[in-house]
């Protein structure tokens, strides 16, 4: 019997309602829906990629998971419990479990506070004793490959470099023991010749700190990096989950197809064949109607106007396609 | 044939607060006649001062204090501002970062188009239209459109303007600053696919200005790797790619993954690129290169010519083939910062 | 993209205790100290602010006192130099320069008193507003509206008709009414500052809301309050002055506006007695520009790229 999943989400939908009241009053509200009906479980230890392009829904269902926002309908439980019912010393407990590693380093870190103090603030937060704290400080920051820790300590984030500064968002993070961690784009904002240094450093905390994770990004190459299961998703669906070399290797979903025909690699002889995808951009406002990508499918028939697909397993995969349904 | 851009030594300085900050320092390479040259490096190397330069559209803190671009046999550098406004959208095009964002957010895509058409270009009203839905069908996008807005248009689309904009007057040579690094990446394989075959309809020679090798190694023909504003090494992009002879690109080529091929480990390279306000003596990259050996730092390597029109900027360029293998390993690029090693790679 | 490291040397942190605390201060006020205009308008105030403290030592004599010279005559309408008069001496019989030093008192009073109750409604009310939303920032919005609604010096004066006279009730329809501008203003600074990923990460470590306002957005803001209190200094400077002008002040007190009241009532234009008037309108264009130049002193701070 396989242990209890860590995360759980079922027919989570997040959607937006967008026009004002006077839309509203000619009874033309339009909703973006930003998630619509996504369920996955995530085991302890696992590391999973949300894979997608912009307007998927990936940054939204990252912020769902940490209760960042709260879902329209459909529940989000952590280690059993329904988050949205979090409160107070039980909220409190499960932001020291549950952390999030930002996109941008400039800017999720204070720029008037010293490393010292941005590190210390989660420190405070679940009072842990004065005499503690710099000690874990310093251990964050060995954790995380920062040689020296004390000639960080007290700069200014301006005086350090991009890849300097997201391993200190990623030692704020991992400071207080967290077993959850989303990692959202962390390496898009940084140098190509940083990057590698701050992926791998991820990869080996992830791995002695068993933590689960969840990484957010459009860059299939780099989720394969750091995942071994990727679900990939499309205008707020999920369209395709499984392990990540299977789905890179031979992708099921037409556009999980597109993905990785899409991605350009290093080597001068790469294919350039046509990419098997319609033109167009999705727009979450206004999806079509059964299958969300049913216009721009190179394979898409009658059926996928009528009716959205539902999740198909695959050998170790789930699809949501109707070429892969039983019919 | 003579090719169409040659550059020679040029190099720009920004005067800022704390003193003189040298952007570029004697960058040389050529640019032939209907190609795609992509120049790759990292934020900081000069690359989008270097292009910039190229329409001469520099801050106003910016200065050539050196070298020669010649265009058509004409230095560029050197031309009367009057003279350099004629060249501009005309005979060289730029197309600036997050061109899509750039577009004016109350006119009509056709009164841009329009506004570039008939003043720059002398066309009537009647003539710019019908060259407006030609440039729209040659960037891909329905002609019905011209009279929408730019909010109306995706991202992916709006840079498709950007790239009718720049193609308007039908000029020689298209400077491209990162034209698809903020767009995804389906959208972004349109638009190189949309860029080759333009190049090939219309025989104009780009410059695409990327921090991404695997762009490059797409859509260039050749390849312009900048270090620290100087030029590290420039070739033919296959040979560049496959053979590199600096350190540099071969440890550029460690940090990107290939998806297409086995997974395996990326290696950075550590350290961070050098104060170019007080650059370092002898070769820029000699503190974070693992082949380093004391004349690196005592000395600037020249850019010598490997093989052709390969070139490379690196003092052990002959060592190229030993090293290389070296380079590819992951321990090689262990080194510790601030140390220079002597007689090559620990390993 | 990140930019190269340029490993300079952080900032020494000074000895704990008396110093630091001394500084963080001195550093909180944010002083404008770059912009010349600023520095002179620190200069004023700070003139000002001695003579107003040293006023009985600077002035000659008690400026509510009616004078009389050693021949027992009323010491009224002297001109500037006469009988040791240093500006001469009101129709009643007062000291103008007197006057005029003592002013500096309730001048300053008023001016830092509003100009406090400005910034510090204005600011709570922003803060408030911007980061909570919702209902609380659809209720304070409105009441800012209401409060725009309002024509200011009409509403002091019906004030001080329906309260006794006195310099206080500027202050109290200040900080009833032009909290507004520095309201909205700092609410739409809080609500960009909110979005910011660091705010986000300080909540996402557990950070309750009250320690996020007070050490992530306040500081950010603090540079905007001081912005409009300074100007707003200026702005009950010459309020009061034109309430005491019109009538509407308290007589027993001497401000500017009050002496520029009596000269008027004392028909200064026709004899020609420009010492009544002019002094106290130079000490107020004086006092008000000064607010002016620190106000933009702090915009450079706020708002570097301005100036380019």
């Amino acid at each position: 019997m396989t242990a209890a999943p860590l995360v759980s989400l079922r027919n989570v939908r997040l959607h937006y309602p967008v026009g004002g009241a006077i839309a509203a009053l000619r009874g033309k509200t339009t909703v973006v829906k930003a998630v619509d009906g996504i369920t996955f479980d995530v085991a302890q230890g696992e590391s999973v990629g949300l894979l997608g392009e912009s307007g998927c829904g990936k940054t939204s269902t990252g912020r769902l998971l940490l209760k960042l926002d709260a879902p329209t309908t459909g529940t989000v439980t952590f280690d059993g419990a329904d988050i949205t019912t979090l409160r107070g010393a039980d909220l409190r407990r499960f932001r020291t479990r549950a952390q999030l590693i930002f996109q941008n380093p400039f800017e999720a870190l204070n720029p008037r506070f010293t490393i010292r103090a941005s590190l210390s603030e989660p420190l405070e937060n679940a009072a842990i004793p004065l005499a503690e704290r710099h000690d874990r400080i310093v251990a964050a920051l060995e954790l995380v490959r920062l040689p020296e820790p004390d000639q960080f300590l007290d700069r200014h984030p301006h005086q350090l470099s991009g890849g300097q500064l997201q391993r200190i968002v990623m030692a704020r993070a991992l400071i207080l023991d967290p077993v959850f961690v989303v990692a959202d784009e962390p390496v898009s904002m940084l140098d190509v010749s940083v990057r590698a240094g701050v992926l791998n450093v991820f990869r080996e905390v992830r791995a002695r700190m068993g933590l689960t994770a969840i990484y957010i990004s459009h860059d299939l190459a780099l989720v394969r990096y750091v995942c071994e299961r990727t679900i990939v998703m499309y205008l707020g669906r999920i369209v395709e989950d499984g392990p990540t070399e299977d789905i890179v290797r031979e992708p099921l979903h037409p556009y999980t197809k597109a993905l990785v025909t899409a991605v350009p690699v290093p080597d001068p002889d790469q294919s350039h064949d046509p990419l098997p995808i319609g033109r167009g951009a999705p727009d979450p406002r206004n999806p079509p109607s059964g299958c969300t990508f049913r216009d721009r499918c190179p394979q898409a028939f009658a059926r996928c106007a009528v009716e959205s697909p539902g999740p198909t397993r695959v050998g170790n995969r789930i699809v949501h396609c109707h070429l892969h349904a039983p019919s | 044939m003579e090719p169409l851009l040659s550059l020679r030594d040029l190099s720009i300085a920004y005067d800022v607060d704390g003193g003189t900050v040298t952007a570029v320092d004697g960058a040389t390479f050529d640019v032939p006649r209907g190609v795609i040259v992509g120049l790759v490096g990292e934020s900081g190397c000069g690359k989008t001062t270097l292009a910039r330069s190229l329409t001469r559209v520099l801050a106003d803190n910016a200065r050539i204090t050196g070298g020669q671009a010649f265009f058509d046999g004409q230095d560029i550098m050197a031309l009367p501002e009057r003279q350099m406004n004629a060249l501009r959208w005309r005979k060289i095009a730029f197309i600036p970062q997050s061109a899509m964002n750039s577009l004016d957010p109350v006119y009509t895509i056709e009164s841009q188009l329009a506004e570039v058409l008939c003043k720059r270009g002398g066309l009537t009203r009647a003539r710019a239209h019908v060259r407006s839905e030609e440039l729209f069908e040659m960037v891909g996008l329905e002609r019905g459109r011209l009279r929408d807005y730019p909010h109306q248009f995706s991202g992916g689309m709006r840079q498709r303007v950007a790239i009718a904009l720049a193609l308007a007057l039908n000029p020689k040579l298209i400077v491209a600053d990162e034209p698809v690094t903020a767009l995804d990446v389906i959208v972004q394989r349109q638009i190189l696919d949309q860029l080759r075959d333009l190049q090939k309809e219309l025989s104009v020679s780009v410059i695409i200005v990327t921090h991404d090798i695997s762009v490059v190694a797409y859509v260039c023909d050749q390849v312009v790797v900048m270090y620290a504003g100087r030029v590290a090494e420039t070739g033919a992009m296959r040979t560049t790619l496959t053979r590199p002879a600096h350190p540099y690109t071969m440890g550029l080529r460690n940090a990107f993954p290939d998806l297409k091929s086995a997974a395996g480990v990326l290696t950075p390279i550590e350290g961070a690129p050098p104060n170019l306000m007080h650059p370092p003596p002898g070769c820029r990259f000699a503190p974070r290169c693992p082949f380093a050996q004391a004349r690196c730092t005592d000395s600037s390597p020249p850019l010598v010519q490997v093989d052709g029109d390969h070139l490379a900027a690196c003092h052990r360029w002959q060592e190229a083939d030993v090293l290389r293998p070296l380079a590819a390993l992951t321990q090689t690029w262990a080194i510790d910062i601030g140390a220079t090693e002597m007689g090559g790679a620990k390993s | 993209m990140s930019s190269p490291v340029t490993l300079a040397k952080g900032p020494q942190a000074p000895r704990r205790g008396i110093l630091r605390m001394v500084r963080n201060a001195f550093r909180s006020l944010h002083l404008p100290l770059d912009d010349g205009f600023a520095i002179a308008g620190l200069v004023i105030y700070a003139v000002f602010v001695l003579v107003a403290l040293f006023a009985p030592q600077i002035a000659t004599h008690d400026p509510t006192e009616i004078l009389f010279t050693a021949t027992f005559d009323l010491a009224a309408d002297r001109r500037p130099g006469e009988d040791g008069f240093i500006m001469g001496t009101t129709s009643l019989g007062r000291d103008v320069f007197s006057q005029l030093v003592y002013g500096t008192q309730s001048a300053l009073l008023i001016g830092i008193t509003a100009a406090v109750m400005v910034a510090l409604i204005g600011s709570i009310v922003g803060v408030v507003a911007g980061y909570f939303g919702g209902w609380t920032d659809t209720i304070l919005m409105r009441l800012a509206d209401i409060a725009f609604g309002i024509p200011f010096l009409p509403f002091v004066i019906v004030l001080a008709a329906f309260l006794e006279p006195s310099i206080w009730n500027v202050v109290i329809a200040m900080a009833l009414i032009l909290w507004r501008d520095t309201g909205r203003v700092i609410r739409s600074q809080v609500l960009t500052l909110r979005s910011r990923a660091y705010v986000e990460a300080a909540r996402v470590s557990g950070s309750s809301d009250l320690k996020i306002i007070l050490r992530h957005i306040a500081p950010n803001i603090l540079p905007l309050s001081f912005l409009y209190g300074s100007i707003a200094i200026g702005w009950a400077i010459l309020t009061e002055a034109s309430i005491s002008f019109l009538g509407f002040g308290d007589s027993s007190t001497i401000s500017w506006g009050y002496m520029l009241q009596d000269a008027f009532a004392s028909q200064a234009l026709s004899k020609n007695a420009f010492y009544w008037f002019v002094p106290p309108g130079i000490c107020i264009i004086l006092i008000v520009s000064a607010g002016f130049f620190i106000s933009r002193g702090y915009e450079k701070i706020l708002f570097p790229k301005l100036g380019r």
